[in-house]
C-alpha cells in the first residue's frame, strides 16, 4: 500500500479524498454506508451565522450528466451547528470541516471565530460565493478586491487551517486564487458550482424557483480540471480539486493537474460508497505505476 | 432504521399493461427490514440522460420469497430503462428510506381508508397487507384515468373491500376519487394516501373537513434521498423539512398547503 497522506497547512489527510460541503449532509446521513473515518476529511454543510430557510421548492434540476442546485444555503446557523451537531460529530476520526457563508463580512467573522473555539474543528472553508448583500448582491468571491477583503478579515481571527472555496463564475480564477493567498489563505479550494439554468418546455416555465442554480456533477469536470491546473501553478499554497469527481481515475486527473487533495460531491448521491472507492483506486493507481506515496503525482502531469 | 446498498436480483418484471411494469427483487441475504410508504432510490444503468439515482416506493415485500416489488410507471428515459430489465440482471438498490406511515396503536377499533391513485396505488398494496395482518381490515379507494391504469386489483382484493373511479367512467365509478360515494356513505377514521398532488389536496379537503386523522405521501424530486442535499423540501409549521429524510409521509397537520 502507497502512502495516501498529504497536508493541507498543518491540517494532515490520512488519504487525499474528503467530501464537498452541501452534498454529505453532517457525515452521519452517510454512515449506514462508509466507514466515515476512511474519509480524508468531511466538509459539513455551509453554515451561516443565523438560521437560513433556503430557497423555496423547487431547488434541484437533472441536467445531462449533472445537476442544478438552489437550496440556498438553508442551515440552522452555527449556535445551533455548535450546540446541538457538533456533540454528535466531535467524535468522528476523520477532519471535521466546516463551511462558512454569509452574507456581510461580519457575518464570516462571527461565524469563524466561534468555530475557532472547537477543538475537532481543525479547518474551515470559506465559501465566497455568497452574494455580498452590501455591494448589491454580487459575490464577494468574484473580485479580487472582495475576496481578499473578507479573506483577510476571517484571517484575523481565524487561527487554524482556512480553506478559501472559490467560485469558477469569474473571468479570471487565478487573479482571484492570488487575491486569497495575499490575504493569508492556507488553501484554495476549488470549484464550487458553475452558474446554470433549466427550462421546462412544456411549461414554459423555468425549473427552479431560483429561475438559476449552481451546476454541479459529471459535466462540469473538463472545466474544473482546467481550473486546478491554471490556479495551481498560480499560487504556491495547496489547491484542492474538485468539481465533477464521479471515480478514482477522475481523482487522479485533478492530482497530476496540481491539485494536493480532491472532494467529492455529486456523485455521493449516485454511489454512497464512492469517497472510500475512490481512495482505495488511487492506492491502486500508485502501486500499479511503482509509486510509493500520492504526493508523487500531485503535479505530476507531464506537457 | 440502518440503509443498505445492495445489488439486487431481477426475479420477474412483469408489464402490466403498456406505462406499467411490477418488477420483483431478491437477495442472497434475507432482505432489511422495510415498512409501507419507505421508498428505495434505484440506480438506473444505460441510460445516459439518468444521471440520478430514481425514488420508487416500496410496493410490496414477500417475505415467504425474500422477494421486493416495485411498481413503475414509464414516463421518462429513467423509468423506461428501469422497465427493460430482466430476470437474472442486478440492479443496484439503496434501501429503506424514509419514514413509512403510522400504524395504529389499536389496531382492532380502527376503520383506516386507504386512498391511491395512479402508480401512487404502490405503497398501499404494502400497507394494506401490514394493516390487514394488526387485525384492521382496510378499505381501499382507487383512482386511474381508466380501468387500464388500475393496477393489483386482484392483490388489493385479497386484502380488503375495494372501491374504484375512473375519469372515463371505464370501471367504477366515474370522476376523481374524492367524489367517490363510499365517502359519504360510510365513516372512516384514518386515512392514508398517496398519489398525484392534486389528489392528495383534494383527499386532504375532505379529511380536514371530516376531521379524519391522514397521512400523505409526497413525492418532491430529489437527488440524495438521505436528507443530505436539501434539495427536496417540503414547507412545513416547521420549516423545509427533507421529503426524503422527514417524510415522504406527513401527517397533513404539518403540510402548509393552501386548501
Ligand atoms: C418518494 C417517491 C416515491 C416514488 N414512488 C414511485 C413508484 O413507486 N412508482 C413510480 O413509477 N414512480 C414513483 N415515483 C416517481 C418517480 O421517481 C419518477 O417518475 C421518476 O423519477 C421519473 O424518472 P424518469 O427518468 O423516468 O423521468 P424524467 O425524465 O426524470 O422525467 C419525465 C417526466 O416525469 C416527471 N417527473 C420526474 N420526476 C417526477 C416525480 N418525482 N414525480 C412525478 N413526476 C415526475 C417530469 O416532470 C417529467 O415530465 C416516486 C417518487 C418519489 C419522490
Ligand atoms: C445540493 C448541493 C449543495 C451544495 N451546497 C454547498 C454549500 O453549502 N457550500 C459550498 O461551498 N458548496 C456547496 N455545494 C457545491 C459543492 O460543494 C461542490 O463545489 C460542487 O458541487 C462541485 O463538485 P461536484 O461536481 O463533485 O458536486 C453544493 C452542491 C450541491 C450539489
Ligand atoms: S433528496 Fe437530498 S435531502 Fe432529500
Amino acid at each position: 500500500m502507497a502512502d495516501l497522506s498529504v497536508n493541507i497547512g498543518n491540517l494532515k489527510l490520512s488519504n487525499p479524498v474528503m467530501t464537498a460541503s452541501g452534498t454529505f449532509g453532517y457525515g452521519k446521513e452517510f454512515e449506514d454506508f462508509v466507514d466515515l473515518e476512511k474519509i480524508g476529511g468531511i466538509i459539513v454543510k455551509g453554515t451561516t451565522l443565523h438560521r437560513r430557510e433556503g430557497n423555496p421548492y423547487p431547488r434541484m434540476a437533472e441536467t445531462p450528466m449533472g445537476m442544478l442546485n438552489a437550496v440556498g444555503l438553508q442551515n440552522k446557523g452555527v449556535d445551533y451547528f455548535i450546540s446541538e451537531i457538533y456533540p454528535q460529530i466531535k467524535d468522528i476520526r476523520t477532519n471535521m470541516i466546516v463551511n462558512v457563508s454569509g452574507s456581510a463580512i461580519e457575518d464570516y467573522v462571527q461565524t469563524a471565530e466561534k468555530i475557532n473555539a472547537l477543538d475537532a474543528i481543525p479547518a474551515i472553508e470559506l465559501n465566497i460565493s455568497c452574494p455580498n448583500v452590501k455591494q448589491g448582491g454580487m459575490a464577494f468571491g468574484v473580485t479580487a478586491k472582495g475576496a481578499s477583503e473578507v479573506v483577510k478579515a476571517v484571517r484575523e481571527v481565524y487561527k487554524k487551517t482556512l480553506i478559501v472555496k472559490l467560485s469558477p463564475n469569474v473571468t479570471d480564477i487565478t487573479e482571484i486564487a492570488r487575491a486569497v493567498e495575499g490575504a493569508g489563505a492556507d488553501s484554495v479550494s476549488l470549484i464550487n458550482t458553475l452558474l446554470g439554468m433549466a427550462i421546462d418546455a412544456e411549461k414554459r416555465r423555468p425549473v427552479l424557483s431560483t429561475i438559476t442554480g449552481g451546476m454541479s456533477g459529471a459535466a462540469v469536470k473538463p472545466i474544473a480540471l482546467r481550473m486546478v491546473w491554471q490556479v495551481s501553478k498560480a499560487v504556491n499554497i495547496p489547491v484542492v480539486g474538485l468539481g465533477g469527481i464521479m471515480n478514482w481515475k477522475d481523482a487522479v486527473e485533478f492530482l497530476l493537474a496540481g491539485a494536493t487533495a480532491v472532494q467529492i460531491g455529486t456523485a455521493n448521491f449516485i454511489d454512497p460508497t464512492i469517497t472510500v472507492k475512490v481512495a482505495e483506486g488511487i492506492d491502486d493507481y500508485l502501486n500499479r505505476h511503482g509509486f510509493t506515496s500520492v504526493k508523487d503525482i500531485i503535479g505530476g502531469l507531464i506537457v | 432504521m440502518k440503509k443498505y446498498i445492495l445489488d439486487l436480483e431481477v426475479v420477474q418484471n412483469i408489464r402490466l399493461h403498456a406505462n406499467y411494469v411490477l418488477i420483483k427483487m431478491t437477495h442472497a441475504e434475507p432482505l432489511p427490514e422495510m415498512v409501507p410508504g419507505q421508498f428505495a432510490e434505484i440506480r438506473i444503468d444505460g441510460s445516459p440522460t439518468t444521471f440520478l439515482r430514481r425514488p420508487i416506493s416500496i410496493n410490496y415485500v414477500d417475505k415467504s420469497k425474500n422477494e421486493v416489488w416495485f411498481l413503475v410507471q414509464l414516463v421518462g428515459d429513467g423509468t423506461r430503462k428501469l422497465a427493460m430489465v430482466e430476470p437474472g440482471e442486478l440492479v443496484n438498490v439503496v434501501l429503506p428510506l424514509g419514514n413509512g406511515y403510522t400504524l395504529p396503536q389499536n389496531p382492532g377499533a380502527i376503520k383506516p381508508l386507504l386512498v391511491g391513485g395512479g402508480v401512487g396505488t404502490a405503497p398501499m398494496l404494502m400497507l394494506g397487507s401490514e394493516l390487514s395482518k394488526m387485525g384492521c381490515k382496510p378499505t381501499f379507494l382507487l383512482g386511474a384515468r381508466s380501468s387500464k391504469d388500475l393496477l393489483q386489483l386482484e392483490d388489493f382484493q385479497s386484502l380488503g373491500e375495494v372501491y374504484v373511479t375512473t375519469e372515463d367512467g371505464s370501471m367504477g365509478e366515474q370522476g376523481y376519487v374524492t367524489q367517490h360515494s363510499v365517502l359519504s356513505a360510510q365513516r372512516f377514521d384514518r386515512i392514508y394516501t398517496c398519489g398525484p398532488k392534486p389528489m392528495m389536496m383534494a383527499v386532504t379537503k375532505y379529511a380536514k373537513a371530516n376531521d379524519i386523522e391522514c397521512e400523505v405521501s409526497l413525492e418532491n424530486t430529489m437527488a440524495c434521498g438521505v436528507g443530505a442535499c436539501l434539495c427536496c423540501v417540503e414547507n412545513t409549521d416547521e420549516g423545509h423539512l427533507c421529503v426524503c429524510k422527514d417524510g415522504p409521509v406527513f401527517n397533513i397537520k404539518k403540510l402548509l398547503w393552501q386548501i
